[in-house]
């Protein structure tokens, strides 16, 4: 709209072009004030994965949106998103990050939406003192909370989602003792982001007895995937696992509709739970499952709320279609946990503008009970969550499965809780590791 | 311009087989250099220098070595990712199991030269095969080896998730890489690298190895008549400029991004550097300066504009925008001139000779 509103405007179109051969001295300066709550938001809203990326941003900016609306902010103070593109690139992330890291008061917490940049970032937003919530993706291991203080990736993580995955297979079938002489096939992402998982699967594997086979999905040809259903058809395995993204997920749904996989014994990841993953495979996607953190539709007080105070006043982000959506639930379920610690981090410092290191508290000392969550309207759309210092994965890492009826995602099952005691150690030992070449020392929680 | 090439007498040898033998482009040069190494970290701004200069600055490095490898050798060759990943991921390797008294450079020397093992590897199909062909053969060295690195866990210390973190290291008590380096120490530390391989890639190109690339280059039967050996000439410049990618790329791990990440090396990559040396122009270190910093800087420029006039429009029409002009420009300039903008450049000052009536 602005933009056609430009084109007809020459003196503003002059200004522009002019503008930019002296604007290079200003090199980003900012738009947000000091009195502001500034949320950078890393999106990609353009290239292969803006599938998903649309969805995740217009949900993260939306709540916000309705909270300076509705509330006027967190007590008095507005929040301000400012929005930068990555198009899901590491590089072009970290140069968002440095852009948008000092706008007004400097930067209250990155929600990068990549496993890519959230590496790249952690030891720089350390350093400077912003956190990272990382929602269920980025370093499984972040989890340890006294080797990482700055990264947060509650309310649950790749490894736990994993097990979890398997004790629903395991319920399924009656019991953890059934596993035993079944085989997977896992379908994955061949990116750090697939292979997360992979020594969880292991693990597993040896300790209840089934078999598992790989089936990697190079991400240059993600839409290429009939070989692997070919050789899966042959194999007959009894479940199928995906750790999908961007397009892959609807070529996966398609081709194992094709080959007439039984969709209920096809389970993708919180990843691959979108719609986009089902609907272009038509009706043979019904039955396909996914895991989940937190609710699916539109059936939630904050959704009454969102249109009438986003919605109906004309605000909403983007184009305004994403509604419902899974991911754009999972975007406002990100904004949520991020106003409450701003109203928990307000509590203890004061009604003013939180800073980095604040809100590092905040998020640190988060404790979400479902009463909470009931009273800002959001039963059942996000998870209860309690963080701690040495625990930034939250204390009840549990999913939940969906399974799309050809017009929405339906949860079908209680909240699964993840074998966190078998995650645990392997998580501990990777986070020492990982301090022992960065020369790091555990800090002391106690 | 202010002088001209023809009356420059020279009295000695010394004099006259300098690098450049021109005094006022000397002093340019060493302008250039002195301003890029003091003002700059003295009065850049943080994002200026860590998310600008220290980015454009590692992809001329890769650019020079692809320009040493298709600009004077005549190869194509679209593995320029995968020889950085090569680099990136030895220098990791040596820079996490070194004992810690060995200075940081020795690692991205080190990934620097396993970078030009691979090189020569993926350089032997070149004595068979030419051109398109030759492109073609490169592109599996760009993925297969990343494909090695994410399945052999060694490369990574066998790290769980396969993608480390850059360790932290220093010199002269300064941190460089890792995250608690000033964004000075490490705009330096890549600035020598650059300087000293730039020096060594302009001498290279004009000493004897490097007129028997641009001999192979312009027709090898004739190189080959005239006792040049295309052997040897063309697995030089692949392993000069796989050198050059994989330092580049050990650069880019340590000092950009943080992360030894396959997806910062792939096809794109490889694209991108090519491009960079199409636009900046095809046998010339200036280009390879010229085209970095025309590809990687033009998008992020674009993306900035509305943000500097407080213009809210939206991320993704900004996104497409930068596409748009972005293409338009790449366009644009081929059209203007084929040769590049070091090309553009050398017209300029020779208009400039002529001033104010060029014809």
């Amino acid at each position: 709209m602005l933009v056609r509103r430009l084109m007809t405007k020459p003196k503003a179109l002059m200004g522009l072009a002019l503008g930019a051969a002296v604007g290079v001295s200003a090199f980003a300066a900012g738009t947000a004030s000091a009195q502001e709550q500034v949320i950078p938001s890393t999106v990609y809203r353009t290239g292969p994965y803006a599938p998903g990326g649309v969805s995740l941003a217009d949900g993260y900016a939306d709540y916000f949106t309705l909270i300076n609306e509705r509330d006027g902010g967190v007590n008095g103070v507005k929040f301000k998103v400012v929005e930068c593109e990555t198009g899901y690139n590491t590089d072009r992330g970290v140069e968002c990050y440095d852009r948008t890291k000092n706008e007004g008061g400097g930067a209250t917490v990155y929600s990068p939406w990549s496993t890519g940049i959230t590496y790249a970032l952690i030891e720089k937003a350390t350093q400077d003192k912003i956190p990272i919530l990382s929602m269920g993706y980025g370093r499984t291991s972040a989890a340890a909370g006294q080797y990482f203080p700055y990264v947060f990736n509650f309310p649950s993580t790749y490894w736990n989602q994993a097990t979890a995955i398997v004790q629903y297979i395991a319920n399924q079938e009656g019991g953890l003792d059934a596993l035993r002489g079944k085989n997977f096939a896992y379908i994955y992402l061949d990116h750090p982001y697939g292979k997360e998982p992979l020594p969880t699967l292991d693990v597993l594997a040896a300790k209840f007895g089934f078999s598992y086979d790989r089936y990697p999905v190079p991400p240059a040809s993600m839409t290429e995937q009939k070989s692997i259903w070919l050789k899966i058809r042959r194999q007959r395995p009894d479940y199928a696992i995906m750790w999908g993204w961007g397009a892959m997920n609807g070529t996966a749904v398609n081709e194992a509709a094709a080959i007439k996989f039984p969709m209920d014994k096809f389970i993708g990841n919180w990843w691959a739970a979108g719609e986009d993953a089902v609907e272009a495979a038509g009706g043979g996607g019904v039955g396909y499952k996914a895991a989940t953190f937190h609710g699916a539709g539109d059936d939630y007080p904050v959704y009454a709320d969102l249109k009438k105070h986003v919605y109906d006043a004309g605000k909403a982000a983007g184009k305004g279609d994403q509604w419902g959506r899974v991911l754009y639930n999972r975007g406002v379920a990100n904004a949520f946990y991020v106003v409450e610690a701003i109203k928990l981090a307000q509590t203890k410092y004061g009604n003013r503008v939180i800073t980095g290191e604040e809100m590092q508290w905040a998020l640190e000392n988060l404790d979400l009970s479902a009463a909470d969550i009931e009273a800002a309207g959001a039963k059942g759309l996000v998870p209860p969550v309690t963080v701690t210092c040495e625990n930034h994965e939250g204390q009840n890492p549990a999913v939940l499965i969906q399974q799309w009826n050809g017009k929405e995602y339906e949860i079908i099952s209680d909240w699964i809780p993840a074998m966190a005691d078998l995650t645990r150690p392997i998580l501990e030992e990777e986070a020492a590791n990982y301090a022992k070449e960065q020369g790091l020392e555990a800090r002391s929680c106690s | 311009m202010f002088y001209r090439e023809a009356g420059q007498f020279k009295t000695s040898y010394a004099a006259d087989q300098q690098m450049l033998p021109i005094p006022m482009d000397r002093y340019f040069v060493i302008g250039v250099v002195l301003v890029a190494a003091i003002l700059i970290p003295a009065f850049g701004s943080q994002y200026w220098i860590e998310s600008i200069m220290v980015p454009v600055l590692i992809l001329s490095i890769a650019a020079m070595g692809l320009n040493i490898l298709t600009g004077y050798a005549g190869q194509l060759s679209l593995g320029t990712g995968g020889f950085m990943a090569a680099g990136a991921y030895m220098s990791y390797k040596v820079a996490t199991n070194m004992p810690d008294f060995l200075p940081v450079w020795i690692p991205v020397l080190v990934g620097g030269l396993f970078a030009a093992a691979v090189g020569i590897a993926f350089g032997l199909p070149s004595l068979r095969i030419k051109g398109f062909y030759l492109a073609v053969a490169t592109l599996a060295a760009q993925f297969f080896l990343l494909w090695l690195f994410q399945s052999i866990p060694w490369f990574v210390n066998n790290s769980v998730s396969g993608v480390p973190s850059a360790p932290p290291t220093t010199i002269l008590g300064y941190h460089v890489t890792g995250a608690q380096a000033i964004p000075e120490a490490k705009y330096l530390f890549v600035l020598t690298f650059v300087v000293i391989l730039a020096i060594i890639a302009r001498n290279m190109a004009r000493s004897r190895v490097g007129r028997s690339w641009m001999a192979i280059r312009d027709m090898d039967i004739a190189a080959e008549l005239i006792g040049i050996r295309p052997l040897q000439t063309k697995l030089s410049a692949f392993a000069i400029s796989s050198f050059y990618c994989g330092v580049a790329g050990a650069l880019w791990s340590f000092c950009y991004i943080n992360t030894v990440e396959p997806t910062a090396f792939d096809i794109g990559r490889s694209f991108d550097v090519l491009f960079m040396v199409i636009i900046g122009g095809l046998g010339s270190v200036l280009g390879a300066f010229l085209g970095a910093a025309f590809i990687f800087l033009l998008p992020i420029f674009l993306n900035n504009v509305p943000g500097w006039f407080g213009l809210e429009i939206a991320t993704d029409i900004v996104a497409h925008l930068e596409f748009m002009i972005f293409g338009a420009a790449i366009i644009f300039f081929l059209i203007v001139e084929p040769h590049g903008l070091a090309r553009l450049w050398q017209i300029a000052k020779e208009k400039l000779r002529l001033w104010p009536f060029p014809h």
